[in-house]
């Protein structure tokens, strides 16, 4: 537990300290007001609206742990919530509705997981294929509007709340609660975090490499779905143009500032969702404070920019690592073996 | 000789007067809007006996090049041109006008010379944004009224001229004052997540006006005021653009008080332009501005819904 | 003298690669450059190209001192290499890649005409037939490998080092190969030829020179010398010293006989890779595997742990058919197999030492059944403490620890799971002398309680000391059995040496 803690320490830092900067712009920034039978406040709006992103991140922390990446995450959201506004507005009800769209971002993951298991496709490359196609797919679903429903319990997975509490909070919370402990309490964790680090040797100790890349990509299929449910729900309509746009590239940034390795291995997904609370907490700050809206992204990146430094312990290892690797790469260990005898 | 070259010519008319071919060149389905404007030129050609000959580029220049020398070639009476780009028009409307058949561009615009087109229908997004901000002056009077502003995406020339036209408007009435106002990039989720934190960062009760340059953010908008337990449409005023159908709905639930109409009936005005020229050889103006009608809660908001559903929005 | 290098020497951390190393090349000959692995023939060479720099000692080309400091500057004073995998640009033409550097020129632009005209120039003289102006990769190596030599000789012109040309060749094509370097052998090039292919050496070289532990062992004259004398001179061992390790064993033969049978190999095999071949384990024996370096050794235990699948043969126990066609299979088969890269197959370097150990283990039992922390402690711990693991404690990444500790961890994963099998592929390479003696003193330990290990290592004293019986390879064949008194360096020695293997079925199995 204590290693646990020290291994998130920098993040819960990092938020503190950007948590502290926001106030000084937007003064009221940690005020919770009850209202309604509901919290709200900018730290309430922080923790939902960073939902896609931190479900997106945990599916993402562990792909990544195998050394590999998702790009189709974001598209992934699109299909699912356009699949589940489709059954919706079908009449299917609530409980079929969320059966298909996760069932639908079951499907996604298995076709990348795949690709790149089975036929041996670079991640990268596979998932950029469901990535680009994808959001066809969505459109075909909702022929090409905005697919709206006026469903309340579908839209109280997006909008409602829970003992004041809004749900998607919960949602997010309890999957990566789910995960961590699905990857900790179970072997899972060090498998993944074996093939992530040499394929060949788990392989060879009789870890099945392959089911475990397409089980990963499963689950990153399933985070997407949630969150595809959860931005449909929100909005009560699904928007094939528009939902998951670019939050693949949020969900990474997330997980690199949670100090997990591009390199694959050793990875924290409770450290990954407090990369995607870092990522929200800046993008709310910054629509509070006011600023022209020409000066967001500048903001956003400086500051994230200024995180991945404040981290630089983990990065300066990282590109120790990586120097390391090409190094290796370049000049064969020369006289292996021959040390005399 | 002559005689034969006259019945020809007679001939040729009259067939001409029967059925004219038009042949339209659109960009693609990429939006709602787009779809409803395809539905819409449509539905104008057949209600005019007009024979449409329908070509969908894809996005790509080169498709609607090729369109057009097609249309050429086939002796269209009149060309309908959605352009995807401005630039790179001037070889191939030289062609159409060697060939002497008039083009009429819509919705957008090219950077070739006027001679080269007949005329072009469009609206006028500044005109656009004066028209929801000048009813908002009237709707507010003289009270103070503090407006929150939701732009389109940063840099984009419709949020750029919808903010211009919208403090045109504005100007002069100093007890209208825009307090903040950021980008929701034209979508929903953008609209819902920005009004929350304009919401936090305003104390709701204070906010008396919602601008969103375009319906779908003023959609996502009043969700979230809904959700922060206030009133939409009551307790803050909302007017937005462009008219979709699923604004009528707010409208006519009271969350929604005013949208201005993007009309994707581009088609009608270019149509009336072309059937005055082939009869009379009338020269329109070389841009016709489309109406930018403003639709209120008097304004019978569910027969509009009605009206727009099926268009493909 | 063309080429003469005299007292070379090289050193990396840990290991002294060329130690005083004396070389000598004439105008017109094709000389041969053999060792086994970690002999220092690439380091030779790349220190002759200037890859490398060297620490002490002279070059001396035509007469005059030289010390190259890069490939290019090799290439200009007139040393030219190529290698295994043509190291030219497969999506530029042939052309291109022949006067790549040097384009002709007209008005600043290049003159295709001209570089057509250079490129065909060039290879006249070479018996090639091909169009310059198609891009190289659509020919095969050995084309390739042609063009790659035209090109060196081009631009250097005296000396043209060949390393490991003939790997990836057919026999039509190595012929055509062999016709090139004698064609140009006879215009006076010095040409070195390094090659693990002895029938070739002996076909095409002059002379050979044997480098064995960064030590010049002999130069000789290929036409005096045997092969059996060349194995001997690589392997670095004479007849008489290695005989008194073969009388040691053979105490222990009648009972090796006696002992049950466990699991019978039949007809293993796969085209390319390894002849078919049987294969009886009995319980508690180790077999030992000897060969030269690419003589299919560890091919053949890729094949017997499915790490590469078997296209023939079945194997089959007491109860009936055992399934190994993929490492799990053969995990779940009671076989273990501790690679022989180490680096790469072996350990998983950012895990620890407990989760290196219990990961066999583990994958065995499923994900969803972890094995306990405490019981995972308790393995990591017994195992540290029984193969004398040198780690500050078991939570340390293997990736710190040194390459004999890391060795034994990949041995703990393996006895972990108890298993009746256990593949060793080269288990003392690189690693200390104290260590190597543990390891031997392991495999002793796990045999007398039941386990059967198969062993498979480049020394030749230690494979004798430690089997029960040896089986010696020869280019990718099972060529002979050594039980009893017969298990001694010099029957291996013998075996590998053999009756030469026809050049034809050498080449085959090398595609």
């Amino acid at each position: 537990m204590k290693r646990a803690l020290r291994r998130v320490l920098p993040q819960i830092v990092t938020l503190a300290i950007l948590m502290a900067l926001t106030s000084v712009f937007f003064p009221q920034f940690l005020a919770v007001d009850y209202q309604g039978g509901r919290l709200s406040g900018p730290v309430v709006d922080v923790l939902k609206r960073g939902a896609p992103v931190a479900l997106l991140a945990v599916g993402m922390t562990l792909v990544i742990a195998t050394r590999g990446i998702d790009l189709s995450v974001g598209t992934v959201m699109a299909i699912t919530g356009a699949a589940g506004a489709w059954a919706i507005a079908s009449g299917w009800g609530v409980g079929p509705a969320l059966l298909l769209a996760l069932a639908t971002g079951l499907v996604c993951g298995l076709w990348n997981g795949c690709l790149v298991a089975i036929i041996g496709i670079q991640p990268i490359v596979a998932t950029l294929i469901l990535m680009t196609s994808g959001r066809g797919i969505a459109q075909l679903i909702t022929e090409g509007r905005i697919l709206t429903f006026n469903d309340p319990a579908f839209s109280w997975l997006g909008s409602g709340s829970l003992a004041a509490v809004p749900v998607p909070i919960f949602i997010w919370v309890l999957t990566a609660i789910a995960f961590a402990a699905l990857m900790r309490r179970t072997a899972l964790g060090l498998l993944v975090e074996a093939i992530g680090i040499n394929r060949s040797a788990s392989a060879l100790a009789g870890i099945n490499a392959k089911v475990l890349l397409i089980a990963v990509y499963m689950a990153s299929g399933l985070c997407a779905a949630l969150a595809g449910i959860i931005a449909t729900a929100d909005i009560r309509g699904a928007d094939a143009n528009n939902a998951g746009l670019w939050l693949e590239l949020d969900a990474i940034l997330a997980v690199v500032i949670g100090g997990n390795s591009l390199l694959g291995g050793r990875f924290s997904i409770a450290a990954s969702v407090l990369g995607a609370m870092i990522i929200q907490t800046i993008d709310t700050g910054i629509l509070l404070s006011g600023f022209p809206s020409e000066y967001n992204l500048v903001i956003k990146a400086g500051l994230v920019l200024t995180v991945l430094v404040v981290q630089s312990p983990n990065m300066a290892r990282h590109w120790f690592l990586l120097r390391r690797r090409a190094q290796r790469l370049r000049e064969p260990a020369p006289v292996e073996g021959s040390a005399p005898r | 000789m002559k005689t034969l070259l006259t019945t020809t010519a007679i001939i040729l008319g009259a067939v001409s007067a029967q059925a004219q071919t038009v042949g339209f060149s659109q960009i693609g389905s990429e939006s709602g809007w787009r779809a409803a404007e395809t539905t819409l030129t449509r539905q104008q050609a057949e209600e005019r006996g007009i024979d449409l000959r329908f070509s969908d580029a894809q996005q790509r220049q080169e498709n609607q090049i090729a369109a057009i020398r097609s249309f050429v070639a086939q002796g269209v009476d009149a060309i309908l041109l959605a352009p995807v780009v401005a630039t790179g028009w001037d070889s191939v409307l030289e062609e159409a006008a060697e060939a002497e058949i008039p083009v009429v561009l819509l919705d957008r615009r090219v950077d070739s010379s006027d001679d080269l087109y007949l005329t072009a229908v469009g609206s006028d997004l500044v005109h656009e944004g004066e028209v929801a901000g000048q009813w908002l002056a009237d709707e507010v009077g003289d009270e103070e009224c503090r407006i929150v502003e939701l732009e389109g995406t940063t840099g984009s020339s419709p949020a750029i001229d919808r903010a211009t036209g919208f403090r045109n408007a504005i100007e002069g009435h100093d007890n209208l004052e825009i307090v903040r106002s950021q980008t929701g990039d034209f979508t929903r989720t953008g609209g819902k997540e920005v009004m929350e934190s304009f919401l936090q960062a305003e104390s709701g009760n204070e906010i008396c006006a919602l601008y969103a340059h375009n319906d779908d953010m003023a959609l996502g908008a009043i969700q979230a005021i809904n959700e922060a337990g206030m009133n939409p449409g009551e307790d803050i005023l909302i007017v937005s653009i462009d008219a979709v159908p699923d604004i009528f709905q707010a409208i006519a639930n009271g969350d929604a008080n005013a949208t201005v109409e993007l009309t994707p009936n581009m088609a009608g005005p270019a149509f009336d332009a072309l059937e005055a020229y082939w009869e009379s050889g009338t020269e329109p103006e070389k841009f016709i501005q489309t109406d930018s009608a403003l639709y209120t809660q008097d304004d019978d908001p569910m027969a509009e819904y009605e009206a727009r559903k099926d268009l493909g929005y | 003298m063309l080429l003469s290098i005299r007292s070379l020497s090289k050193a990396f951390p840990g290991t002294k690669a060329l130690d005083a190393v004396d070389f000598d090349l004439e105008a017109g000959e094709v000389h041969a450059l053999l060792g086994e692995n970690g002999a220092g023939k690439s380091t030779l060479i790349k220190c002759l190209t200037g890859a490398y720099r060297r620490d002490a000692g002279e070059i001396w080309l035509d007469g005059a001192q030289i010390s190259p400091e890069s490939t290019s500057q090799a290439q200009d004073l007139g040393i030219g290499t190529v290698y295994q995998e043509v190291n030219l640009l497969p999506n530029l033409t042939v052309a291109q890649n022949l006067t790549f550097g040097r384009e002709p020129r007209r008005f600043g632009m290049i003159d295709g005409r001209a570089q057509t005209r250079m490129a065909e120039e060039m290879l006249r003289g070479y018996g090639l037939e091909i169009d310059v102006s198609r891009d190289l990769g659509f020919y095969s190596v050995a084309v390739q490998q042609v063009v790659a030599i035209a090109r060196a000789v081009a631009l250097s012109g005296k000396v043209l080092i060949l390393d490991e040309p003939t790997a990836s060749l057919d026999a039509a094509e190595v012929r055509m190969l062999f016709d090139v370097v004698r064609g140009l052998r006879d215009k006076g090039l010095g040409i070195v030829f390094v090659s693990h292919f002895l029938d070739q050496v002996f076909e095409i070289c002059d002379r050979l020179t044997v480098l064995r532990n960064g030590r010049k062992i002999t130069t000789e004259r290929v036409a005096e010398l045997n092969r059996l004398q060349l194995i001997e001179h690589m392997l670095g061992r004479e007849l008489e010293d290695v005989t008194e390790h073969g009388a040691a064993k053979g105490s222990g033969d009648d009972q090796a006989q006696s002992r049950a049978e466990i699991l019978h190999f039949e007809k293993i095999g796969r085209p390319g890779l390894v002849e078919p071949f049987d294969l009886s384990v009995r319980e508690g024996e180790v077999i030992g595997l000897a060969g030269l370096l690419g003589s299919g050794r560890t091919e053949s235990a890729e094949l017997l742990f499915g790490v590469r699948s078997p296209a023939t043969g079945s194997a089959r126990d007491a109860e009936g058919a055992v399934a190994h066609g993929t490492p799990r299979e053969a995990i779940r088969s009671g076989f273990g197999f501790a690679p022989e890269d180490r680096k790469t197959d072996g350990i998983i370097a950012d895990l620890s030492v407990r989760e290196n150990i219990i990961l066999a283990l583990q994958a065995r039992r499923g994900w969803t059944r972890p094995i306990p922390r405490a019981e995972q402690n308790r393995l990591a711990q017994k195992y540290i403490d029984r193969l004398d693991i040198r780690t500050s404690d078991a939570e340390k990444a293997i990736g710190d620890l040194s390459g004999g500790n890391q060795q034994k961890v990949v041995l703990a994963r393996w006895l972990a799971m108890n298993p009746r099998f256990l593949i060793l592929d080269e288990p003392t390479r690189g690693i200390d002398v104290g260590a190597h003696a543990e390891i031997l003193r392991l495999i002793r330990e796990l045999t007398e309680a039941g386990m059967s290990v198969l062993v498979i290592s480049s020394e030749f004293d230690e494979l004798v000391a430690a089997s029960d019986r040896i089986i010696v390879l020869r280019d990718r064949r099972h060529v002979r059995e050594l039980t009893g008194s017969e298990v001694a360096a010099d029957e291996i020695v013998r075996a590998i040496a053999g009756r030469p293997a026809e050049p034809a079925t050498t080449m085959e199995a090398t595609r």
